[in-house]
């Protein structure tokens, strides 16, 4: 299998190289038929575009951007359009690891330049969207990306050809009738299409998109703003001051992302409005479904809310129509408004796909983005990824997948998928003998920025090799495609793995939660399985879990049920590093696990069992038998013997024939293992 | 602390153990009734039970009656079986009906006649026994009415013990009536299964037994109530027992001496005690504080007035309380808790500790997980407040590393602030740069890989510690060696010539031979070798230089290939190309001839040339010694080698006896960790010196040679050939047993399972939890999953003084609290 594989990605080159040389010696140098040809055509350089070019780029892959706007970034250039990034530029955290750092880092892209990270653009907290623009230029402009601007791809299709990677081409055409012909196509379009509802009236509806930014257009106003996100309630923020007060209507309450920890919620910077609500200031919230309602204009051109019901009896004039408090004469919206504002987000726009494409609308939650696999490829082609902001359907409302801190590595991850199926270029992985595996994993959760941000999407995942004397560490798999570990990176998962997540408490986060109850956080390491903040959690499987068993998962799982789980306790400092809080319980999960013992040894411990016993502990083994063990100062030799842990052998038998200090029965070092078969009657007096 | 809770622990499973032992014993003395009758004696009671021999349905009551025969007997009371299958007939005998009762007799009197059904268990038959013994010492009541008019009987005269009981013959109701028993005459026994007349006296939590001890004996004005005070602990004999002891002793006792001294009957329970600090000045204010403190905490603590101004011994200044636990050889602790309600919350906080110790015993001892039993992270943890010299070393950073690097030759160790491992080594690194001090040309740095993980990442560094060495115009070496500073010293030494260092005049050659060239180096390196070439001999000079390059920092190498190089192969009788091989210890000079060796081959003939035929074992050297993979003959000596010991193994060498051995000796001064190998060998050190063969990688046989013969080379010469024969036997064989995880961890999965079931943890029952959680194998830790999981619990709280420290004075900052703002309302 693993030759039969590898053969197959052998015989690639030779294919790519007939399928480029084609058209170049060609007798008759066909003009606009002959489509232009990309390994990989990059859909929108935003965000999401550039940071995969940006990975193309570096691994010297055959690829182009195509962008319709003259710059990288246009979404930016006009939304927000209050011009507020809500995406955090934290510019210090007290550290200097880089990784770390990006964990509180917004806005920056992935790349090799620490000239390109986001703080060097904005000082501001929540920095300007022209700086975003700003850093997207240069971002395309220094590591001089492919893109080719003022390019609007208006129409792509599919057609089928054996010698494609994936069995056809996609085949984009632009503005110009000019064709591009594609081996893999990356759709980084975003979400550019304003939604709308139909409801009689809704043509007196200023758009979000549209609508005044300046408070002077609203001063001495009634308004009504229908959605309840993000954009909502930043144009109620805008005007609050003005206004003789703001009416908000959605279909279901508000969720506040400090309580769903989703930072596509409502954003506490932009939550004015709840204050001035809930202290009676005239501002307020409701919940009603926006398709049941209708709005009619009266003769001073003020508009009133009605249901939609209520109009198929007679004629559109306010004075006419019924009014619901011509009956209920409490209704709430019962005011005439001045004004009726509608921010209620944005779709993906699938005008431009061809039926062929089979790319097809409806996530579980939302319409609005395109339907994906875990691995970010659409269900309907192969060869056809979505990145960014479209690609949020995998974790929306759950993860970061939809913001730039999510989907710089979901980006990578989607690289790394291709350069492993087209290239051969396995996942890129560590190996270490079994001797680090906790070092590993508590270096990677306290630095890990792809971890932290895309928790519970993407995990690091080790391969155990047989015996478990050595390991390989994978980082940031999409942990939903686990079954399909072996394929997407081109490893083998043949003796066991772990699988390194972050996860908030179950039942913590939530739009009804009370986040700040009364002993939220936990201390004992033994109750770190109840810990609510988010703290990395180890799943291990001494199988690689079937796509059955990651499907039907148990509700409230990432992953399927595994062999053992470890919880690593919530840190109010996100600092895993407390050796006995944190690292000693993670070293006995894995031990337990391994069925070894993975303490560390000084030299003369080793020494001792090397010629006292017939096998050696791993570390013993790995490092002291390599000649690498470790020698110890006389100072820490000293804490050992104060610790009981290490013996002083130079009183040991002295005068009092043989005599052993304490109860340990002849011989016996303190710290060798235990009777095999039960840990539980083992030195009880010695602790 | 821990020791003396377990004295405590095994105190009171002995206890224990006794009454089991006492139990268990055989069965009852089976009696005709005539024999019965004539064998009571006056006064002693005697509980009867007459049955038909073997009638099928009494048989568990039987069972019971058996385990009851023994604390009956304690009692006084003897347990009889009586056959009535015999001829005679008694009325007790009687009908068929009668077969279901038990009698009890005091002489010849029937006291009590019992259903055998009321007598269920061994606890019901004790209770009911005693009930009707003790009829006069313990009072049953059942109205509020009872209870006042028992209580103003004994105003002044008697302390009552008042206690609730769910029902008649339950253990608890045991456990009143052997405390009736033992202090029936002494104080008045009320008991009640009333739960009204609980409430009615102001008991909110009425599930459980009471006992009150009533303070009626000094309430001298009938229309005072007397004091009460509720014992907290559960109604078992030991803890009423406990309970009334402390109720006798003293309320308050003025003491003038050093606290560290004092004992009181309170101690010996297991109390501790609080001491009330007082001076002249605010004597009385003192004692009645200290009065106060005694009535909140009597059954829980002794309470002492001790008088500061009298006393001899130091201690600090502003402490107004001593606190000491009952626990022998813990110090006291001196406090400043300025209320009344902190002096309580700071005893019963320390009593839950107790009884949870005591808990314990019902559960499987569970060794603790969250202690460290890792040395090298347990030493690193200890140490971590010591200041080292850090400034010695370069700390780089992304932006310093680089340039670092390549300005001057550097060595980098690698580590991670949060590794114990690569923090004990840069322990040893820091002393290396110590002793370089201002010597060494090479640059010693370092770089925390927690802070800088880009800057390791470029340099390939994912796991620490690392050490690399950065030298101008090569590529970076990682050292391989031992982490410590002997070797690491010996690394950064024998860099400072290049290896192979070139030769430019037959003299240099000599000179470099003898020692003479690198002469401060010569320590470091056992050997120095010298490779021979003729000029035209390309290939050969290369695999010289690369295999002179690999072990670069562990052999001096040099190269000679100068026109007159044939002076040297003349000289040392060899053929080019070749190597010649200088012992500097023993001053001997060896020729290897290396005509179409590679590079390896030649790593290969240095490595094993460079190791001493009968070396001096150590910790740093044994594993080179370990690759030969032959069983070791050690000889263990205290103190350096007796030189005809010495002799005689050098002698059997040089015959080639020891050819399948890897010989050596092993100094217990310089590595006394031998006498844990002795130790493990013989049991008890034996006397030295000593000979013993360990076959380590077949079979782990020890052999050792006897200690009655000399070791001389015939005795030895013989011991072996038995040896090979197999005549000899072993002393001992090491064992074989594998590493296994040395605890066991937190079995989340299964917490998060008993979670979701709603089953409280503690009472999962393991069957169900082996079922549910074995999908697998089962040679995997999860079948032990569910004991595991019930003693987390119980893990919790056995540290709770421990880990919790921060939890209690949490607790105490409440406390405070809560009394700043009484004080502001």
């Amino acid at each position: 299998m693993g030759l039969s594989a590898a053969a197959l990605l052998w015989g690639l080159p030779g294919l790519l190289l007939i399928i480029a040389l084609h058209p170049a010696f060609s007798p008759c140098p066909a003009q606009a038929s002959v489509p232009a040809h990309r390994d990989y055509c990059v859909l929108g350089a935003g965000p999401a575009g550039l940071q995969m070019a940006y990975f193309l780029q570096r691994a010297g892959r055959d690829y182009a951007v195509f962008e319709r706007a003259p710059g990288p970034g246009s979404f930016f250039t006009r939304y927000p359009r209050h011009r507020k990034l809500i995406s955090i530029n934290k510019r210090y955290t007290g550290k200097a690891n880089a990784e770390f750092n990006l964990r509180h880092d917004w806005n920056s892209l992935l790349s090799h330049d620490p000239r390109l990270l986001f703080r060097h653009y904005s000082n501001a907290y929540f920095p300007d969207a022209g700086d975003m623009v700003r850093y997207l230029g240069d971002f395309a402009d220094r590591l001089g990306l492919h893109v080719l601007y003022n390019t609007t791809i208006a129409h792509v299709t599919l057609n089928k050809d054996q010698r494609a990677w994936n069995g056809h081409y996609f085949i984009l055409t632009d503005q110009k009738g000019q064709a591009y012909q594609c081996s893999v196509l990356l759709v980084a379009t975003g979400l550019s299409v304003p939604n709308q509802v139909d409801f009689p009236g809704s043509e007196y509806v200023d758009g979000y998109e549209s609508v005044s930014v300046d408070p002077e257009d609203f001063v001495g106003q009634n308004v009504l703003i229908l959605g309840r996100g993000n954009s909502a309630f930043e144009t109620a923020e805008n005007i609050l001051g003005v206004t003789n007060f703001i009416h908000m209507l959605s279909r279901s309450r508000v969720r506040l992302s400090w309580a769903t920890h989703y930072v596509g919620d409502l954003r506490a910077i932009n939550n004015g409005l709840l204050d001035t609500y809930q202290l009676k200031s005239l501002d307020g919230l409701l919940e009603s479904d926006l398709t049941d309602l209708a709005i009619v204009k009266d003769h001073e051109g003020k508009f009133h809310v009605t249901l939609k019901f209520f109009l198929e009896e007679g004629d559109r004039s306010a004075d006419a129509v019924p009014l619901p408090q011509d009956d209920n004469d409490n209704f709430a919206l019962r005011v005439a408004y001045d004004r009726v504002i509608r921010c209620l987000g944005w779709s993906f726009d699938f005008s431009i796909f061809s039926k062929s494409l089979r790319l097809s609308a409806g996530g579980e939650l939302s319409k609005k983005y395109p339907l994906v696999k875990a691995s970010y490829e659409s269900k309907g082609s192969r060869g056809l990824f979505v990145l960014g902001t479209a690609s949020h359907s995998v974790d929306y409302r759950k993860s970061a997948g939809g913001f730039i801190h999510g989907f710089r590595y979901t980006v990578r991850a989607v690289h790394r998928l291709l350069e492993q199926r087209h290239h051969g270029v396995t996942w890129p992985s560590t190996e270490h003998p079994i001797t680090q595996l906790a070092s590993a994993i508590i270096r990677r959760v306290n630095e890990a920025s792809g971890l932290y941000q895309m928790f519970s999407v993407l995990a690091d995942v080790v391969l155990l090799e047989e015996n478990a004397t050595a390991f390989e560490y994978l980082e940031e798999f999409p942990m939903q495609a686990l079954a399909q570990l072996e394929t997407i990176t081109g490893r083998r998962a043949r003796h066991g793995l772990f699988v390194i997540n972050m996860e908030y408490g179950r039942n913590f986060s939530g739009p009804d939660k009370d986040v700040f109850f009364y002993d939220r956080s936990v201390g004992h390491t033994e109750d770190a399985w109840l810990s609510n903040f988010l703290h990395p959690v180890i799943y291990y499987y001494r199988h690689l879990p079937t796509e059955q068993e990651v499907r039907f998962r148990p509700a409230g799982w990432p992953l399927p049920r595994p062999t053992a789980i470890h919880h690593i306790v919530e840190d109010f400092l996100t600092d895993w590093t407390a050796p006995v809080g944190h690292i000693l319980p993670l070293r006995r999960f894995l031990e337990n696990c391994l069925d070894t013992d993975l303490r560390s040894f000084y030299a003369e411990s080793c020494f001792l069992f090397a010629l006292t016993r017939q096998k050696l502990p791993p570390f013993c083994q790995q490092g002291y038998l390599r000649t690498q063990g470790l020698v110890g100062t006389e100072s820490l030799r000293q804490h050992g013997v104060e610790s009981g842990l290490l013996w002083d052998y130079a009183t040991v038998g002295r005068g009092d024939s043989g005599q052993q200090p304490g109860d340990h029965g002849p011989g016996q070092h303190p710290l060798a293992p235990g009777p095999p078969v039960s840990p539980f009657d083992s030195n009880k007096e010695e602790l | 602390m821990s020791s003396s809770f377990s004295v405590l622990r095994v105190g009171i499973s002995f206890v224990m153990m006794c009454i089991f032992y006492m139990s268990a014993v055989d069965s009852l003395p089976e009696l005709s009734p005539q024999k019965f009758f004539s064998t009571l004696q006056p006064g002693k009671a005697t509980l009867a039970y007459f049955c038909q021999a073997d009638f099928p349905s009494t048989s568990v009551f039987l069972e019971e009656l058996n385990e009851a025969d023994k604390p009956l007997q304690d009692y006084g009371i003897s347990v009889t079986k009586v056959n009535c299958v015999t001829e005679e007939t008694s009325r007790y005998c009687g009908s068929e009906k009668n077969l279901m009762k038990a009698y009890l007799f005091r002489g010849h009197i029937l006291l009590r006649e019992f259903p055998t059904d009321t007598l269920f268990d061994v606890d019901a038959i004790v209770a009911h026994v005693l009930f009707a013994l003790l009829f006069n010492e313990v009072k049953y009541i059942t109205t509020l009415g009872d209870l006042q008019n028992t209580e103003n009987a004994l105003k002044g005269k008697a302390n009552i013990a008042f206690s609730y009981v769910r029902a008649i013959g339950t253990p608890e109701h045991r456990a009143v009536m052997e405390a009736a028993f033992v202090y029936g005459t002494t104080y008045q026994f009320v008991l009640t299964t009333e739960i009204a007349l609980l409430q009615s006296i102001g008991t909110e939590d009425i599930e459980y037994a009471h006992l009150y001890f009533f303070h009626c004996k000094p309430v001298l004005d009938l229309t005072q109530q007397c004091r009460r005070t509720l014992m907290e602990q559960s109604l078992t004999t030991l803890n009423i027992h406990r309970f009334i002891k402390t109720m006798e002793a003293p309320l308050l006792t003025e003491v003038a001496e050093d606290p560290q001294q004092v004992s009181t009957v309170h101690l010996q329970l297991g109390l501790p005690l609080v001491f009330i600090v007082s001076q002249q000045a605010t004597y009385e204010a003192d004692r009645t504080t200290a009065e106060w403190v005694a009535w909140r905490l009597l059954g829980k603590a002794g309470v002492l007035l001790l008088l500061r101004d009298s006393l001899e011994v130091d201690f600090p200044q502003n402490a107004n309380v001593v606190f000491k636990r009952a626990e022998e050889g813990v110090p006291v602790e001196f406090l400043v808790l300025n209320n009344i309600d902190l002096i309580v919350s700071r005893v019963e906080s320390n009593m839950h500790i107790e009884e949870m110790h005591e808990d314990e015993d019902n559960d499987i001892e569970g060794p603790d997980m969250d202690i460290q039993d890792d040395e090298v992270a347990e030493t690193v943890y200890r140490d971590r407040k010591r200041q080292l010299p850090l400034e010695l070393t370069v700390e780089l950073t992304e932006e310093t590393f680089n340039a670092t690097v390549t300005a001057s030759d550097s060595i980098v160790l690698f580590y991670a602030g949060w590794q114990a491992v690569s923090m004990a080594f840069l322990q040893s690194y820091i002393d290396v740069a110590i002793k370089l001090k201002g010597t060494s040309t090479m640059l010693l740095t370092r770089v925390n890989c927690a802070d800088w993980s880009h800057v390791c990442a470029k340099q390939n560094v994912t796991e620490f510690p690392v050490v690399k060495m950065y030298k101008e115009g090569e590529n970076p070496v990682s050292y391989a060696g031992m982490l410590g500073t002997e070797d690491l010293l010996k690394f950064i030494q024998l860099n400072r010539i290049s290896c192979p260092a070139n030769i430019t005049s037959v003299q240099e050659a000599e000179e470099y031979l003898s020692g003479k060239l690198h002469k401060d180096l010569v320590s470091y390196s056992s050997v120095s070798v010298l490779g021979l070439f003729s000029p035209t001999m390309t290939t050969a000079k290369e695999e010289f230089t690369e295999a002179g390059n690999y072990l670069k920092g562990c052999v001096i190498t040099g190269i000679y290939s100068e026109e007159d190089v044939l002076t040297l192969s003349n000289k040392y009788a060899v053929t080019l190309p070749a190597l010649l091989l200088a012992r500097h210890k023993e001053g001997k000079i060896e020729s290897i001839s290396l005509a179409n060796v590679h590079a390896q081959e030649i790593v290969q003939i240095i490595t094993n040339a460079s190791l001493e035929i009968f070396p001096e074992i150590t910790v740093e050297n044994l594993p080179t010694y370990l690759r030969l993979q032959k069983p070791l003959l050690i000889l263990f000596s205290d103190g350096s080698i007796n030189p005809q010991h010495k002799k005689a193994i050098l002698t059997l060498l040089k015959e080639k006896h020891l050819d399948s051995l890897t010989p050596c000796w092993l100094n217990l001064k310089n590595t006394p960790v031998g006498r844990g190998i002795l130790q493990a060998y013989f049991d008890t050190l034996p006397p030295l010196p000593l000979l013993a063969v360990v076959n380590l990688h077949s079979g782990g046989q020890v052999f050792a040679f006897p200690s009655d013969q000399a070791i001389t080379e015939q005795n030895l010469l013989l011991w072996l050939k038995k040896l090979e024969a197999g005549l000899e036997s072993h002393i001992k064989i090491l064992p074989a047993q594998k590493w296994k995880p040395p605890l066991p961890a937190y079995d989340f999965l299964s917490m998060m399972d008993a979670a979701t079931s709603q089953h409280p943890t503690r009472k999962v029952p393991e069957c169900i939890k082996e079922t549910d959680v074995q999908e697998n194998d089962k040679e995997q830790p999860e079948d032990k999953s569910a004991i595991r999981n019930e003693r987390t619990g119980t893990l919790r709280t056995k540290h709770w003084n421990r880990s919790n420290w921060f939890e209690e004075a949490k607790k105490q900052f409440r406390h405070d609290n809560k009394e700043l703002c009484s004080k502001a309302s």
